[in-house]
């Protein structure tokens, strides 16, 4: 059992340059870490790699890992999309009055940490005649709708062209076959990179470990959508895939007081969303970039 | 130049890289049977007076319009000038340059009408709003107007949707303003604070 010398010298070496303490400090992160990981989950393979028992176990898992680390009984279901549907969402600028419900909608249904009032929902207030994104504000408060303004919400675009996709260098994110772009939150680095890449500010980053009190974690639980996710890994809006690919509404179209929202099936040529892409005046956010959103935004005339 | 052909057809076949196909799709949507129902719902208060009262254990009282208005509620109080105001105290007619009769029926209280004199229920309220606000209603019939609940695919499941007069009251039908909820608690601005501060 003897080391290898040269290679002690090396660690020695590198002790004494950072020294022993803030060498220890500088790896605390990945012995907790590792210290936090079961070999099951070290083991597991890429969400689109496993088969069906394995996904079964690993769903099993979560479940468990869910009661023992929150206290709450959950269901967690490997939601797949419909044959043949192709979802986009409509939103009416006109109509939108600001009052935030869409956002906290989201973030109740999707099991977001609750100290940071974290929600895939932004909704910026912005004057009256412009577009500028920039100058628009997050933080307002006080009655709404305010004289001269109007409410811009803005979530995942879920484009056809994703620069979120493109960027991830482990392939943890892909658009699916209806058109929505998840994230494997076990196959996630956490770079960040796709949060950079995106120009809606979509994504989120689970800084810490979400905390939710048991009795508020919605159980109604997706693999690819509202599981509570773990500490370090990417999050976004995923058009509430364990609701609509059974065929239910987004939690923010349902929390909508003022109908601004219009959800649907862009394959069905009787749907609200398609009437309103053929009767209304649509554009998208930041068109000249490329992204080909399937969100879409409209001013009553 | 088949060869290229067999090599796409291949690349498209696995596109979507499941190991296991039989992964990738749930169940169809159902085509057969019918459609399930959009529900309106109906507001409680139509064809009610709130007069302004409550009973001993707080409920607020509700007159019907037929307690006073109806066949054999003949009476000094119903033709009284006053009324309106002391019995209807919480209207303030606050709709464009609307009076009572634009909507109610003058000879019959318990009745709306159209502008051609057509009578309609009490609880028809949406077909006479629509009768002014035709563009509002082709939104609210095309689902882009109103909120709702329930399901986008009708196939799988029904749909609740709300009335005209649940979020518009007919009386002062403008949207009021509200408090908004839940607060965005994101990290960077909470650096506009510490700035101030000099950190």
């Amino acid at each position: 059992m003897a080391f290898d010398p040269s290679r002690r010298n090396v660690m020695k070496a590198g002790g004494a340059t950072l020294g022993a303490a803030a060498f220890a400090r500088a790896i605390a992160p990945i012995t907790e870490w590792t210290a936090d990981l079961s070999v099951d989950e070290f083991i597991q393979r890429h969400y689109k790699e496993m088969s069906r028992e394995d996904m079964n176990k690993v769903l099993r898992r979560i479940e468990a890992k869910t009661l023992e680390e929150y206290g709450a009984t959950v269901h967690v279901e490997d939601v797949r999309p419909t044959p043949g549907v192709q979802f986009a969402y409509a939103l009416n600028l006109s109509v939108c009055i600001g009052c935030r419900n869409c956002s906290k909608a989201c973030h109740e249904e999707n099991n977001h940490d609750r100290p940071t009032n974290n929600s895939y929902i932004r909704v910026l207030e912005m004057d009256n005649g412009s577009m500028s994104l920039e100058n628009g504000t997050v933080n307002y408060d006080g009655p709404v709708p305010k004289p001269g303004k109007f409410y811009m919400p803005v979530q995942c675009h879920q484009c056809d062209n994703a620069p979120c996709v493109k960027v991830c260098p482990v392939e943890a994110t892909w658009k699916e076959s209806d058109g929505i772009v998840v994230v494997d939150y076990d196959w996630c680095i956490g770079c960040r990179y796709c949060e950079a890449a995106c120009p809606y500010h979509a994504r989120r980053f689970n800084w810490t470990k979400p905390e939710i009190p048991a009795e508020e974690i919605n159980p109604d639980q997706a693999y690819l959508s509202n599981r509570v996710r773990p500490q370090g890994v990417m999050e976004k809006c995923t058009f509430c895939l364990h609701r609509t690919r059974k065929g239910r509404l987004p939690a923010c179209l349902e929390a909508c007081p003022t109908g601004a929202r219009v959800f649907g099936d862009l394959a069905d040529p009787d749907s609200e969303i398609r009437w309103v892409l053929e009767n209304k005046r649509v554009f998208v956010l930041k068109e000249d970039v490329g992204t080909l959103p399937r969100f879409f935004y409209f001013f009553d005339e | 130049m088949s060869t290229i052909f067999f090599l796409l057809l291949a690349a498209c076949g696995s596109g979507s890289g499941f190991t296991d196909p039989s992964r990738e799709f749930g169940p169809e949507r159902p085509t057969e049977g019918a459609p399930h129902a959009v529900h309106i719902h109906q507001p409680p208060g139509l064809g009610v007076a709130d007069v302004d009262l409550a009973d001993a254990r707080g409920v607020r009282l509700g007159v019907p319009c037929a307690t006073c208005h109806g066949d054999n509620a003949e009476g000094p109080w119903v033709e009284r000038d006053d009324a309106p105001q002391d019995f209807h105290g919480n209207v303030a007619l606050e709709h464009g340059t609307l009076s009572c009769d634009s909507c109610h029926q003058s000879d019959d209280r318990t009745k709306l009408h159209l502008a051609d004199g057509e009578l309609l229920d009490i609880t028809d309220a949406m077909t006479l709003c629509a009768q002014c606000h035709g563009v509002q209603y082709r939104d609210y019939t095309h689902g882009s107007h109103g909120g709702m609940t329930g399901h986008w695919d009708l196939q799988r499941g029904g749909r609740d949707r709300n009335n005209c007069v649940d979020c518009h009251f007919p009386h002062s039908p403008a949207y009021e303003q509200v408090m908004p909820v839940h607060p965005p608690r994101d990290r960077y601005l909470d650096l506009d604070d510490s700035h101030q501060e000099g950190h």
